[in-house]
């Protein structure tokens, strides 16, 4: 149906830590330029599944692979290729604006051009060349959640991983932070988000729906009327 | 790795109280070891009660009080009056002189004096006891040989190597580099890791590209630096302010504290692939590495004294074989030769422990 690039590609991934099943058996694709939502609730194993595409945790088994990448045989590659960003915004507090775009350009082995064109290029963008020298612990919160995506941007990366990054922010500062992701995706970066707002799905291109270390439903938000799958879920559980 | 040094040392300076544990702990400690908590008896406070008040016990009596160490508090009429003494709490010691005492001397060629300490602090009434007795037995021997026909006694003359004063900064001294060097290292990089782990931060670290040993490098290589810079500020302070001289090799010596260092800081980055929080990595570094390593290392307990377990235990203490080597140095300028031993010892633990984290480490990534 979809004649897109595959940029991952997973394939019966298991993941076992010891007796518990993590990741029970999964396949799915996803495109390049996707934005690709990955619902489920606390402890369906998403973060595991996130932490393999990463090349964090090695799979128990299965085929994995990130931006034609085997993450078994690679993983350090395909961390050059990929950007992160988790729900705690990884940004140093103690650290002004552009000391955390240089230092994590620095760690990305960005030269030292690229790293001040490309931080000036996302604070004018964003309106916030005014505070390149304050202190990150002095600014709100949702601020910080759109400089942590511009840091995880900064490298260019293939795919952007976002681990639950709107918890905590207020619906406008969510609705913007959206757009900052459909812009990214324009541009050819694939998105892959898990979140635990169900408007949040909605603005996906496909989700898949995680219960139980197994995907439960994959497809496009409209076709799968998400309300019913996650009610349906939920009583499985209980 | 340039980046992750940088970055580093903008954690250290921008937040006060590490700056505080990092620079203030290691001069307050000298400090307080140094002047505070000090064995070393001076102006103690004493009362005569001389029942003869001839030339000689004036003389006697004037020496004592000569010596920095005692400071006359009153001269006593009685015998009954030295209870109540005490018990007013101000002074340490009576000297009393038995009646005629030149003339015993001179006839009998002995005489008694009687001295009473107030032993409810122990190592103090040692101290004062032993001064006390130095200081009538130096005069006696000086008058012994003026007077010269009398009968020959045997003196019995001790001479303290290493440290002659006794001073107990040299014992000090040695110790808080040990406790210093273990404190800031170990506590300080396991609590910066795991500050990193509760934050996030260390998974975004993780999912670059850079190398896993090339992060704990990165984060382990200030405090290398700061403590290094710490440990010449102790030997400089304790040189100038405390007098403690270095006899052997400098260069030995810094050597050896950075062998001790790097044991440190492996502790360090073991306690925090350990702990999940940075509370979890204090307590584990304060209860289970700063009480052993001040109590148990022979730092201020001789190990000899201690019953037998214990004695074993302080064995796996890194810092007693380190503050064996630093007093080896410092106090009676041996070569290497004389602590290859405890050197081995520290290398192996050092050795051990970066295997151990390197494989808890490996573990949390399967």
């Amino acid at each position: 149906m979809d004649k897109r690039e595959k940029i991952i590609e997973v394939e019966n991934l298991v993941k076992r830590f010891g007796a518990f099943v993590a990741n029970n058996n999964l396949t799915f694709d996803i495109y390049k330029g996707e934005i690709f939502g990955f619902l489920g609730a606390n402890g369906a194993g998403k973060t595991t599944t996130i932490k393999i595409l990463c090349g964090l945790l090695k799979p128990t088994s299965g085929k994995v692979r990130v931006a034609g990448v085997d993450i078994n045989k690679h993983p350090e590659d395909v961390k050059k290729r990929i950007g992160y960003m988790c729900q705690f915004f990884s940004m140093y507090n103690d650290m002004t604006v552009k000391e955390n775009f240089r230092f994590y350009g620095g760690i990305y082995g960005l030269n030292k051009k690229d790293i001040s064109d490309r931080t000036n290029f996302y604070l004018d963008k964003l309106n916030m060349k005014s505070i390149e020298n304050m202190l990150l612990k002095n600014i709100p919160l949702g601020w910080k959640q759109k400089l942590a995506f511009s840091v995880a941007n900064l490298h260019h990366p293939d795919i952007i991983f976002l681990d639950e990054p709107t918890s905590g922010v207020d619906p406008i500062t969510r609705r913007q932070f959206w757009e900052m992701i459909y812009e990214a995706s324009d541009n050819g970066t694939t998105v892959f988000v898990t979140t635990h707002y169900m408007d949040e799905a909605e603005y996906c291109e496909r989700v898949s729906i995680m219960s139980e270390g197994k995907i439960k439903a994959l497809g496009r938000p409209r076709d799968l009327n998400i309300n019913d799958v996650f009610l349906k879920i939920a009583r499985n559980v209980e | 790795m340039w980046a992750f040094i940088k970055k580093e040392f903008y954690h250290i300076f921008r937040d006060y109280r590490t700056m505080i544990i990092l620079f203030g702990m290691p001069l307050a400690q000298v400090f307080l070891f140094g002047f505070a908590i000090t064995n070393d008896i001076n102006n103690a406070h004493i009362a005569i009660l001389d029942n003869s008040k001839d030339v000689v016990t004036r003389e006697i009596t004037r020496k004592l009080l000569s010596s920095h160490y005692f400071i006359l508090d009153r001269y006593l009429k009685s015998n009954k009056e030295i209870k109540p003494a005490f018990r007013k709490g101000e002074i340490k010691e009576v000297v009393v002189f038995e009646k005629n005492f030149a003339r015993k001397i001179k006839t009998e060629g002995k005489a008694h004096i009687q001295l009473i300490l107030d032993a409810s602090n122990p190592n103090t009434a040692n101290l004062l006891n032993s001064y006390t007795k130095g200081i009538i037995n130096t005069y006696m021997s000086q008058k012994l040989k003026l007077y010269g026909n009398l009968p020959l006694s045997i003196g019995v003359q001790s001479k303290m190597l290493y440290n002659k004063e006794l001073k107990s900064v040299y014992m000090f001294v040695p110790g808080i580099i040990t406790v210093i060097l273990m404190l800031v290292s170990a506590m300080m990089t396991s609590i910066s890791i795991t500050r990193e782990k509760e934050l996030g931060t260390m998974e975004a670290l993780l999912v670059s590209p850079v190398k896993p040993s090339i992060i704990i490098i990165g984060k382990v290589a200030p405090y290398v630096v700061l403590s290094f810079i710490n440990l010449i500020v102790i030997l400089l302070v304790s040189r100038f302010v405390f007098g403690m001289p270095v006899q052997g090799s400098v260069a030995l010596l810094l050597g050896e504290s950075l062998l001790f260092l790097f044991m440190a800081l492996s502790l360090g980055i073991l306690i925090s692939t350990i702990s999940k929080t940075q509370q979890q990595a204090m307590m584990l570094s304060m209860f289970a590495l700063m009480l052993p390593t001040i109590l148990l290392s022979g730092f201020i307990f001789p190990t000899e004294n201690m019953p037998v377990v214990l004695q074993y235990l302080s064995n796996i203490m890194p810092a007693k074989w380190f503050i064996i080597i630093i007093k080896n140095i410092m106090l009676k300028g041996v070569g290497f030769i004389y602590f290859w031993k405890e050197t081995l010892i520290i290398f192996l633990m050092t050795l051990l422990f970066v295997s151990l984290s390197i494989k808890k480490f490996s573990i949390r990534l399967k």
